[in-house]
């Protein structure tokens, strides 16, 4: 199956874990994302891809505990498997030598950003990383993401480590040194990703986006991901989940999110109240 | 004479009660009724029916076995020339295939070639301990991508053949639309399963989780040792009506609505994890099949009111006629000559009407049916919280896109010689809804079992 053969707490309720899948690792490129279902019982989420090893047939993927899934996921321990692991899938991220490059990531959504800021500085770009968190004890990755940036800009919501505030004013920061940036990839939160598209569109920065939607194949044949790009429907599965943030229907694809909700809210009681119940004994 | 008796009926769960449940909803014949039914058949020489039957079943043969009570033996006659009899019986529309050339079926009711087809599967599925036998290996191997009725149908005569299959299957179980799409109530999972379980003991080897375009592609398992290609991927690529307000919440595709359903179990919330919700009020666009499988789920998923939304009449559904008699049944309301021309939602975004208009029928079409005229003025609104978009589907371009050389007509299916299912590379063979576009289970196994024929032909010369 595809066994757990890594796992490290990143921070609280956010879990790396490093899985077999030699057949993904071998196909995977940065942007792409897999499906997972932990258990035969399990629906199929989509975990962006943190990072992957040809040679150990391993994909790594980071989880926050959001929910049931993420639940079952974040308390998976080395050794344990799981039923189905699904991928590479999605378009993979256009990697070139833009010039200078942003590589915006804020809370569990740096990790999918830490590939794409690898592949972006081996092709020659010159890359400054954006991290945002709420609190300094939230941030994620921050060695990794240097090793793989030349500069790296951190902001927390409390103030509690680098600049205070959010990622829009990391990169305020770097506007203040007049450094020229010719594209940004920003991942996180869909309203955070919304704030720094509408914080780069009147600068006239090209800004590109992960959609993190709903989905449920994740090959195309349902349409469960769809959003609106430029007035047009797209399938952030198969036409993504990479698009022109100046272009996304942010504000459709948030409440698009927010449609299973209570049923979220169902099973996520689940797996609480058995927790709560260990926790008595 | 015995083929005066009328045809025996199928018992079915109660549409009341059944309306509120998964569970099959028609219960199959007894071996007494199965006995009475095949004695109707009159044994003719020149076997019309054989003809209807898009695989060519021996049917006058099997039939004759029910009649003498020899049911295993029936069962085998069927395996001869059928891979998936259980499914088969259950969801072939007989009425247009082989009872439709029933003699019996010019003055009166024709043989109930499909419940018996069914009943002897079912049985040899329950007491039967016929092994399949391996054949000696030939050293070929041919990969199938896609384990849908065509693919399997495929694998099952290459492995009857002699060569190593290995079927790739981009979801977590084969089966394709027997999986994800036809409801758990007109064909049960396991069932499915069943039927599969027995090509694995043919030999088939199935693996899941394979998307071929994204971890494998078609020029890599030629690379790698497969001598030839099957490709049966299917029509899984949603339609929308491209109208305002589709992408509301609370709008499904079929394709979304069916596999949340029947594949992820979201009827059995939360004891599965996958989520499905309907309103009080669902509407069903489209006339066919697979809205009257959406339609019927939607009743079951607790909606109160379910309306099948169709812009022409009664007479043109394309769905069979069984299935729109048993949604009537069940409660389903028909609203045909009607079409949504918007679908309106709340401050939340989640859908809280349809905007529609009335239509009549005007001078018939390139189809040759009379095309749906709006009629002027005849706008109104209906309430829905959920709609279901059933307005067919096109195929997956996953595959066909990253196979450089393989020829598509201008709706993306590939292009496939009608004799032999070839493709424009050698050795690379397609059928089923890829090819053909969304049509049935049998013709697609059919088209598998044809593609079989030919690579076997092409691997002689290999």
């Amino acid at each position: 199956m595809y066994r757990v053969v890594k796992r490290r707490e990143l921070a609280e309720a956010i879990v790396l874990l490093e899985v077999e899948a030699p057949a993904v690792a071998k196909k995977a490129q940065p942007g792409e994302f897999v499906i997972v279902r932990q258990n035969d019982d399990s629906e199929r989420i989509p975990l962006t891809i943190m990072d992957f090893n040809p040679e150990k047939g391993t994909i790594t993927i980071v989880i926050q505990e959001v929910g049931y899934s993420s639940a079952l996921i974040t308390r998976m321990q080395e050794g344990d498997s799981f039923v189905d692991f699904v991928g590479p899938l999605g378009i993979a991220t256009e990697i070139e030598n833009y010039g200078t490059v942003l590589c915006v990531g804020g809370g569990v959504g740096i990790a999918p950003v830490h590939p794409i800021a690898r592949a972006l500085k081996e092709a020659g770009n010159k890359v400054i990383s954006v991290l945002g968190a709420r609190s300094k004890d939230l941030l994620i990755l921050e060695e990794e993401m240097r090793a793989a940036s030349d500069e790296v800009v951190i902001a927390t919501d409390d103030g509690s480590y680098g600049i205070k505030g959010f990622v829009t004013h990391g990169i305020q920061s770097i506007l203040d040194k007049d450094v020229k940036i010719d594209c940004i990839w920003a991942i996180g939160p869909a309203i955070m990703m919304k704030s720094v598209a509408n914080f780069t569109k009147p600068l006239g920065i090209k800004t590109i986006v992960s959609m993190n939607t709903i989905m449920v194949d994740g090959t195309g044949m349902c349409g469960a991901c769809r959003l609106e790009v430029d007035g047009q429907t797209k399938f952030a599965c198969v036409d993504g989940p990479e698009f022109d943030g100046h272009k996304v229907d942010f504000d459709l694809a948030m409440k698009r999110s927010a449609f299973f909700r209570n049923e979220e809210a169902v099973a996520y009681d689940k797996i609480k109240c058995c927790q709560s119940g260990k926790e008595g004994k | 004479m015995a083929s005066k008796a009328p045809r025996h009926e199928m018992p079915c769960q109660e549409a009341e009660v059944r309306a509120k449940n998964f569970n099959e909803v028609a219960l199959g014949y007894s071996a007494e009724t199965a006995i009475e039914e095949a004695n109707r058949c009159i044994q003719c020489k020149n076997a019309k029916c054989i003809e209807g039957c898009p695989v060519g079943i021996a049917i006058p043969k099997f039939v004759k076995q029910i009649a003498e009570g020899n049911f295993s033996e029936s069962a085998k006659i069927l395996k001869e020339t059928n891979t998936l009899p259980a499914i088969c019986g259950r969801v072939c529309p007989q009425e247009s295939q082989c009872e439709s050339k029933c003699i019996l079926g010019v003055k009166g009711e024709p043989v109930a070639i499909g419940r018996l087809e069914r009943f002897a599967a079912d049985y040899e599925m329950a007491n039967g301990n016929s092994k399949y036998e391996k054949t000696a290996s030939t050293g070929k191997r041919v990969a199938i991508i896609g384990a849908g009725p065509a693919g399997l149908s495929c694998a099952a005569e290459l492995a009857r053949a002699g060569h190593a299959v290995t079927v790739f299957e981009a979801l977590h179980v084969p089966g394709g639309v027997l999986m994800y799409g036809i409801p758990e109530f007109r064909l049960p999972k396991s069932i499915v399963q069943q039927e599969i379980n027995n090509l694995k003991e043919m030999g088939v080897e199935i693996l899941v989780n394979q998307v071929v375009g994204k971890v494998t592609s078609v020029q890599e398992l030629l690379e790698n040792g497969y001598d030839a290609v099957f490709l049966g991927t299917g029509a899984g690529l949603p339609y929308f009506m491209n109208i305002p307000g589709e992408n509301l919440n609370g709008v499904y595709s079929a394709n979304e609505f069916l596999t949340r359903s029947n594949l992820m179990k979201a009827y059995d919330f939360p004891n599965n994890a996958t989520p499905v919700k309907v309103g009080d009020q669902v509407a069903v666009l489209g006339g066919g099949n697979v809205a009257m499988d959406a339609a019927r789920t939607a009743y079951r998923l607790g909606a109160k009111d379910v309306y099948i939304v169709y812009r022409r009449s009664m007479n043109e559904l394309p769905a069979r006629a069984e299935e729109v008699h048993h949604a009537e049944e069940e409660g389903i309301q028909f609203k045909i000559l009607t079409n949504p021309i918007a679908i309106n939602g709340d401050e939340n975004g989640n859908v809280k009407s349809m905007t529609c208009l009335k239509y009549e029928l005007g001078e018939p079409d390139a189809s040759g049916r009379r095309r749906p005229v709006p009629i002027e003025g005849s706008e109104f609104e209906l309430p829905v919280q959920t709609v279901v978009v059933s307005i067919g589907q096109g195929p997956n371009p996953l595959v066909t896109t990253t196979t450089p050389g393989l020829e598509l007509n201008k709706w993306g299916n590939i292009v496939a010689d009608e004799q032999t299912m070839a493709t424009s590379i050698p050795g690379v063979y397609a059928g089923g809804d890829i090819v053909t576009g969304a049509a049935t289970v049998i013709l697609a196994m059919g088209a598998g079992k044809t593609a079989a024929a030919s690579i076997n032909e092409y691997l002689k010369t290999k």
